[in-house]
């Protein structure tokens, strides 16, 4: 077929020029507002080097906010992972209702953070507290998003609730795709359910293990919408000898350094480590997926 | 349906008759399905209370059921938060977003896929590459060249509509790209090639031959970006402010929750009418949902 070149352009452009306009000039421009002064409103930037960088490495909110982000993404992985996968061997087995339980299992990923951190608020600070006066239970009765050592858990919960669902659906994907045949047949011969998922399962899921694992690390490092309405950062604690917000984690310390500091080059510099970070991570991540899938 | 049952084995013993196991599964799964669904009942328990209800007893049953409807009124003649605009502006910039989105998607990833050029691969993994660019390192820098493009074109960007939409083309046509892209693949040349020797022209071709057959993968496209979209907060508080004309619906549940610190009957009850949109489009749109999902995160 002989195609016209200037419509293929013609049909290229605007995806292409939206894609420019929005991600690469304003990546390239961020990369290199993070070595200058820029401030946010004076149009003058002057170059400073790796000033920015240094900065944030002495910063005991920064430090800590690092600490707690790789702590939340452990966290996060190894749950949703834990009851994804369990939820999903679940609604795959003869469950009478196994279709609404997917249904229902699923639906709090389509709510946005946002108007899930609300939510989640009220049932912190008030639903617990009162339950656990009424039942006597001491561990609920503060508040566990307004401690600093249980707030993270918090958080991880629900981000598990939120988003276990649909890491369950990916990997009932990937069950219906293996024959029930093979299972049969290691049935057969004699492997109870514990051995045929370690042995037959799981490494035929090995490929689907690659995506979740990715979402939920990439989804849990870059957390910030309920993040932001669940604490918004708090509560305070000491560290390093300096008053510190203990659940912000880092996408909101980006944000926060940003709008609440005026610290416009800073939050630039911040985001460039951030965005470095979750690249290495991923493609690590990726990487040793992959050498299993091969392996399986 | 699937054929692996191996859960259902999990509390019998091999070989025995599968109705005891299968019933305490079923038990423990129901109680999960409720424990997940307990937030929701909580949410519109408590958006039929008073605040004082609230504060009294955050778990009982409401008196009054009369007093959600009574929420509701409150929250639509704030006068602070326009809610019913918000709602309106969401709608607005959805759909738009969604088809400028699929509509130019599938223009740019058909004429990727049909030339097979070294340039043509290289734009294409130019998209897919930027999809690991996490929006924290460039939105300062876009709110800052939207203004600049506003301000040399005499056009603003910031806090309009079609701001925005721009915005989210930018964002999501790499991966709505990458979608469509994978699955024109697979459409058989010789169709298109058909339809020239009949004397069909190449925008014909496309609109009349490609775009009826992307169908399955544009409700995945739509899906993907429209959950994203109609969710999203850090884009639309960038470009649109949080004080601004044009606003959303996670923008207006905010701004509501901050000047009623602490008034959960409205913050609930507000929390509830941003939810019940999504939750009606589920119970309607279920499988496409779901797979649309599930699709768009294997590829």
């Amino acid at each position: 077929m002989k195609r016209r070149g200037w419509i293929d352009a013609l049909f290229i452009f605007p995806c292409a020029f939206a894609f420019v306009m929005v991600i690469i000039v304003p990546f390239a421009l961020g990369i290199y507002y993070s070595m200058t002064d820029w401030n946010g409103v004076n149009p003058i930037v002057n170059w400073v080097g790796l000033d920015n960088f240094r900065g944030m490495f002495s910063e005991p909110q920064f430090i800590y906010s690092f600490l707690i982000t790789l702590m939340y993404t452990a966290i996060n992985v190894v749950l949703v992972n834990i009851v994804g996968f369990s939820l999903a061997l679940l609604v795959t087995s003869r469950l009478r209702l196994r279709n609404i339980y997917r249904a229902g299992f699923f639906v709090p990923n389509l709510i946005g953070g946002i108007v899930l951190g609300y939510i989640w608020q009220f049932i912190f600070n008030n639903v617990l507290v009162d339950m656990g006066q009424v039942l006597g239970i001491e561990f609920l009765q503060k508040s566990l998003i307004s401690r600093q050592d249980t707030v993270i858990w918090a958080m991880s919960l629900v981000n598990t609730w939120q988003y276990a669902g649909y890491i369950m659906m990916i990997y009932v994907a990937s069950i219906q795709g293996i024959p029930g045949s093979i299972m049969e047949a290691a049935s057969v011969d004699g492997a109870g359910f514990f051995s045929r998922v370690r042995r037959i399962l799981i490494p035929m899921m090995a490929s689907a293990f690659t995506i979740t694992l990715f979402l939920t690390l990439t989804n849990s490092f870059k957390q910030f919408d309920l993040n932001f309405t669940l604490t918004n950062g708090g509560p305070a604690m000491r560290f390093m000898s300096k008053p510190i917000r203990s659940s912000q984690l880092l996408a909101m310390d980006i944000y926060r350094t940003a709008n609440q500091q005026n610290l416009m080059a800073q939050a630039q510099a911040k985001a460039v480590v951030f965005f470095i970070i979750l690249v290495i991570f991923s493609l690590t991540q990726v990487y040793l997926n992959k050498r299993k899938e091969l392996e399986a | 349906m699937s054929q692996f049952e191996s859960a259902a084995n999990k509390r019998r013993p091999r070989g025995e008759g599968h109705s005891p196991g299968l019933i305490a599964l079923e038990i423990i799964t129901m109680l999960l399905f409720l424990l997940f669904m307990v937030p929701f009942l909580l949410v519109l328990l408590n958006s039929a209370k008073t605040a004082k209800e609230i504060i009294f007893s955050p778990v009982s049953w409401p008196t009054n059921w009369g007093q959600l409807w009574q929420n509701v009124v409150t929250i639509f003649n704030n006068p602070s938060t326009d809610y019913l605009g918000a709602f309106v502006d969401s709608v607005i910039i959805t759909v738009i977003s969604l088809a400028v989105i699929a509509l130019f998607s599938a223009m740019c990833a058909w004429a990727l896929v049909r030339n097979r050029k070294r340039w043509s691969t290289v734009i294409f993994m130019v998209f897919v590459a930027a999809m690991v660019i996490p929006f924290q390192v460039v939105m300062f820098p876009l709110v800052r060249w939207f203004k600049i493009m506003g301000d040399t074109i005499g056009f603003p960007l910031l806090g309009t509509y079609h701001g925005i939409v721009f915005a989210y083309l930018g964002f999501g046509c790499s991966m709505s790209i990458f979608i469509l892209h994978g699955f024109i693949k697979s459409i058989p040349m010789e169709l298109e090639e058909a339809a020239t020797i009949d004397g069909c022209s190449q925008v014909r071709t496309f609109f009349e031959i490609v775009i009826p057959l992307l169908q399955p993968t544009f409700i995945t496209v739509l899906i993907l970006n429209g959950i994203w979209i109609w969710n999203d907060y850090l884009l639309p508080l960038l470009i649109l402010g949080s004080a601004g004309e044009v606003q959303t619906i996670p923008l207006a549940v905010t701004a509501f929750a901050g000047s009623y610190l602490k008034q959960w009957d409205l913050i609930l009850t507000s929390a509830l009418l941003a939810m019940i949109p999504i939750i009606v489009l589920f119970l309607f749109a279920q499988r496409y949902i779901i797979k649309g999902m599930v699709e768009g995160a294997i590829k």
